[in-house]
Order: C-alpha cells, then sequence, then structure tokens
C-alpha cells in the first residue's frame, strides 16, 4: 500500500514536472517565432520532411477511415432504419468534426512525433546540442522552432486532405458496397456542411500539432545515458502526445457542442 | 582580475562529488595543459567555461564577468569567442564536414558562401582534411573526426580554445601535426588555451603551465620543468606512468 502510493506519488511528481517542463517549451518556442526570417531555410527544410512526406500515410489512412465511417453508419442505419440517404451527412459529420482531426493527429504523432524525440533525443546523448550551445547557435531557434513550427501548420493542412480524401472514400464505399448513389450522398453531405464545423477542425488539428511537435522536442531534449535514452523518449513522446491529444480533443468537444 | 578564473567550483553528479574546491586562475596568452587519472573531472571542468555545466558552489569567471550572471544574449556572445574541442568529437551527424565546421561561421551571418567555404577549406587543410570536405561524420574514421572537431572549435577563430584530449586516438605524426598546430594558434594568434590531455609527450610540448587534478582538487599547478622535477608522489606517480603509489585506480 506504501509502495504503491509512492509509485504513485513519484508518478504524478514526474508528471507535474513534464508539464512544468512542456510549458517552459511552449514559452521558448513562442520567444523564438520573432527568428522565423533567420531560420527560414531550416523552417522550409521542416516543412517539406513533416509535412509533404507525411501526405502519403494520411492518404492512405484516410481513404480507409472514410470507408469505415460509411460502412458502420449503412450498418446502424439499416439496424435503426433510418433511410440511407442521410448516409452522406452521418460519414460528412464525423469525419470533418472528429475522425480525420484525430485519426490524422495519432498517426501523425507515431511517424513525426516519435522522429523528432528519436533524432534530437540522439543529438542530446551524443552531445550535438551542447555543440550547438558551444558554438553560440541556440538549441531552441535551430532545432525547436523548425520543428514545432512545421508540426503547427502542416497538420492543419493534412487534415484538409484527410478530409477530402475520407469523403471520397466513404462515397467509394457508399456506392460500391451499400448500393447508394453518388448524388444522394454527396447531397447529404452538403446538407451536412457547415464552413464552422470544418474550421474547428482545422483549428483543433493546428492545435494537435502544436502538442506533438512540442512533447516530441521536450522528449528529445530531456533524453539521457545512449540508446535506451533515446528509445524512452521516443516511446514517451508518442505515449504522451496521444494522450495529450485526446483529452485535448475532449476539452473541445466541450467547449463546441454545448449539450 | 585573472582572464579566466575558476573560483571554489564544486560539482557533484547524483550525489558523486566530482569537483570539490578547484580555484585556477588563467592568464591571456597562456597554453594550460590539464592532466589527471581518467575520470577525475577534466571534461566537467572545461565545460564549466563555455557554460555547459553550472557549478553547484563557487565560480566560473571569463574576462572579469561571472559567467553565471550572462542573459541569453550575452551568454551566445560569450560562447562565440570561446572554441571547443569535445573529447567526443560531438559533430553533426546529419551536415556534411564542410557544414559541420562552416555552421559557426554561417549563423554569426558576417560571411557570404564563397567566404564560408574559403575559410572551412583553410581549416580543413590545417588539419589535413581537405579531402574529407564533403562526407559525412559517419563515413570518417575516429581520428579524423576529432580532428574535424577541432577544425570546427577553430574556424571562427575564437580567443579562447579549449581542447579535450586533442591527440588521443591519433598516430604519433598526426598528433605531432595537432600539436604543433595548438603551438602555432597560440604563437601567432596569441590565443589563451586549456587543453586536457593524457599524452605527456604533448603536454610537454604544447604546455606554458600544466595543472593536476585529483581527487577533486588542484594537486599541481606549475611550468612543464616544475613538473618534471616535482617531488609530489602523485605527480611523479602520475608521469611517470606507474601502477604502484598513492594513486590507487578502484
Ligand atoms: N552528465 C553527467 N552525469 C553524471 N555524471 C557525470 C556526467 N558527466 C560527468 N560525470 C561524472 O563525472 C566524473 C568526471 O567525468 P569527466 O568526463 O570529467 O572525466 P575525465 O577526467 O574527462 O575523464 P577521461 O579522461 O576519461 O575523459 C565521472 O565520474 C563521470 O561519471
Ligand atoms: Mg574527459
Amino acid at each position: 500500500m506504501d509502495y504503491g502510493l509512492t509509485v504513485l506519488g513519484r508518478r504524478g511528481v514526474s508528471f507535474i514536472n513534464r508539464l512544468g517542463g512542456l510549458s517552459i517549451m511552449l514559452l521558448r518556442f513562442l520567444g523564438s517565432l520573432r527568428e522565423i526570417p533567420r531560420s527560414f531555410g531550416l523552417i522550409m527544410e521542416q516543412f517539406y520532411l513533416i509535412g509533404v512526406k507525411s501526405l502519403p500515410l494520411i492518404v492512405v489512412i484516410s481513404i480507409f477511415i472514410g470507408a469505415v465511417a460509411a460502412w458502420q453508419a449503412a450498418y446502424q442505419f439499416k439496424f435503426i432504419g433510418a433511410p440511407l440517404r442521410l448516409l452522406g451527412h452521418a460519414v460528412g459529420k464525423a469525419v470533418v468534426i472528429e475522425l480525420a482531426p484525430v485519426l490524422s493527429a495519432l498517426v501523425f504523432s507515431g511517424r513525426v512525433g516519435a522522429g523528432i524525440a528519436a533524432e534530437l533525443g540522439t543529438m542530446r546523448v551524443t552531445e550535438q546540442i551542447d555543440a550547438l550551445d558551444a558554438l553560440g547557435i541556440n538549441p531552441v531557434r535551430y532545432l525547436v522552432l523548425p520543428r514545432v513550427l512545421a508540426c503547427l501548420l502542416m497538420v492543419p493542412m493534412l487534415v484538409l486532405f484527410s478530409n477530402f480524401v475520407a469523403i471520397m472514400g466513404g462515397l467509394i464505399v457508399s456506392v460500391l458496397g451499400v448500393n447508394v448513389s453518388p448524388e444522394t450522398f454527396l447531397l447529404g453531405f452538403k446538407d451536412s456542411f457547415k464552413v464552422g464545423d470544418f474550421i474547428n477542425g482545422l483549428i483543433k488539428a493546428g492545435v494537435f500539432g502544436l502538442l506533438i511537435g512540442l512533447v516530441g522536442c521536450y522528449e528529445g531534449f530531456r533524453a539521457e545515458g545512449g540508446a535506451q535514452g533515446v528509445g524512452m523518449a521516443t516511446t514517451s513522446s508518442v505515449v504522451i502526445s496521444s494522450v495529450l491529444v485526446l483529452v485535448f480533443n475532449f476539452i473541445f468537444a466541450m467547449l463546441l457542442f454545448r449539450i | 582580475m585573472s582572464y579566466i578564473q575558476f573560483d571554489n567550483v564544486h560539482k557533484s553528479f547524483n550525489g558523486q562529488s566530482v569537483l570539490s574546491g578547484v580555484d585556477i586562475r588563467i592568464d591571456k596568452g597562456e597554453t594550460v595543459v590539464v592532466i589527471g587519472q581518467s575520470g577525475c573531472g577534466k571534461s566537467v571542468l572545461i565545460k564549466h567555461l563555455m557554460r555547459l555545466i553550472e557549478p553547484d558552489r563557487g565560480a566560473v569567471r571569463f574576462d572579469d564577468q561571472d559567467i553565471a550572471l550572462l542573459h541569453s544574449r550575452e551568454l551566445i556572445r560569450m560562447r562565440r569567442r570561446i572554441g571547443l574541442l569535445f573529447q567526443s568529437a560531438a559533430l553533426f551527424d546529419s551536415l556534411t564536414v564542410a557544414e559541420n565546421v562552416g555552421l559557426g561561421l554561417r549563423e554569426s551571418r558576417q560571411y557570404d558562401r564563397e567566404q564560408i567555404r574559403e575559410i572551412v577549406m583553410s581549416k580543413l587543410e590545417l588539419v589535413g582534411l581537405v579531402s574529407a570536405a564533403d562526407k559525412h561524420p559517419s563515413e570518417l574514421s575516429g581520428g579524423m573526426r576529432k580532428r574535424v572537431g577541432l577544425a570546427r572549435a577553430i574556424a571562427t577563430d575564437p580567443e579562447v580554445l579549449l581542447y579535450d584530449e586533442p591527440t588521443t586516438g591519433l598516430d604519433p605524426i598526426t598528433a605531432d601535426m595537432i600539436n604543433e598546430l595548438i603551438v602555432q594558434l597560440n604563437m601567432r594568434l596569441h590565443v589563451t588555451s586549456i587543453a586536457v590531455t593524457h599524452d605527456m609527450v604533448s603536454a610537454y610540448k604544447v604546455a606554458s603551465r600544466i595543472i593536476m587534478l585529483y581527487d577533486g582538487r588542484v594537486e599541481f599547478d606549475g611550468s612543464p620543468e616544475q613538473v618534471r622535477s616535482a617531488s609530489n608522489p602523485i605527480v611523479q606517480q602520475f608521469i611517470t606512468g606507474q601502477a604502484q603509489g598513492p594513486i590507487q585506480v578502484r
């Protein structure tokens, strides 16, 4: 019992430590924003590595997100006897509000967040971050700014694509698997579409991107030891950013959709 | 006030004391060699001067400033006045050799591309690595990496140079070339240097003063001649390399 409480206590302290560390990382990132012009080349490089290179993966998962959304909706509709002309409506809402932002963010945290933590963690344990300091180069400007900024701006871009592709995935399944005509599906989608939902989804995506980038950088920076330390940083970054994404998503839901 | 000063510096890691009251004063233009057993805190000592490590107690001063009090911009300015060769070389593995050496120049925004390339090649020539300019660190041998680290440390012509084991892992001829370079930098550019080494041949060759760390403090501080004739049994055991004596390897 005592032991259990001690472990719990330690976990709690390390959790609060992390939150503190993350907040400091956020402030340092915000402070480095005025150096954007100076780091322009590095930022563009990360836009490419983090954004453009994630596109194929996001496209693939999005097809299946839309597909399964349509399939499950059709199944439930049949069950409760709802008219299939509402299929486009249901799929559209689900994709734009929740599925595209949340699932893209989770996949992105596995691909990009983990990559950032591993790269920066390796740089930390091999003294490359100290070497930047020694050269009088601010590691936050050189490493954190380009990566976090890329996450912040690229996740919404990716979600934009994800929305489009997922709707197409839903459309294909509806037409081929459920026997709904494309016109009916798209009409339902058009009826349900609200610019507000769409914008909220993108804002949410930006927040998720920011979280994933910050967590990846923070975990990488605090890595210590050797290969094992880098592995732990990578794991923590995916675990922590995934949890944060889902927690923030729930907070967004409560704020935006008053019951 | 000396140019570089360690005043009663204490540092421990996880309760393990490494430095326990180090006092060192270094004047402009000196080349000080730091010797001492493996694990005695030599690398920790020189990292203090870059403020990569901060003392638990005591102060490090550079050019009349307590460096613990510098704000971020001043700290960056101070760090640019000092060059550090890491014991592990610590090269940026995503950059080529030339980009590694040129990074400090590029980020100082005082030179254009052409000038940077020119300076980089001249520094690589000093360490005998012109042909490796476009390779990545992973393609180099340990000794080559060390020399790239040295070229990177001297690229911006800093007024102070910290060398952490500059000749470890080098063959005797290349090692002598590096020693020669250290001496030349001191004579021609009046660079102040602190070099950590286990290699007594290079110590005698480059040092104007030799400091021995032992048990977290300065055990000996004197000219190379004084070291050679020192009666201190700890110094004697170290420079003659005997397993038997007052120093116990644990
Ligand atoms: N970041 C760190 N965390 C914990 N302990 C450290 C750290 N850096 C150094 N130490 C400890 O400090 C002591 C001194 O280390 P340091 O690297 O300065 O030794 P050294 O004199 O340079 O040895 P060598 O000649 O083998 O390079 C060692 O016992 C080491 O374990
Ligand atoms: Mg060392």
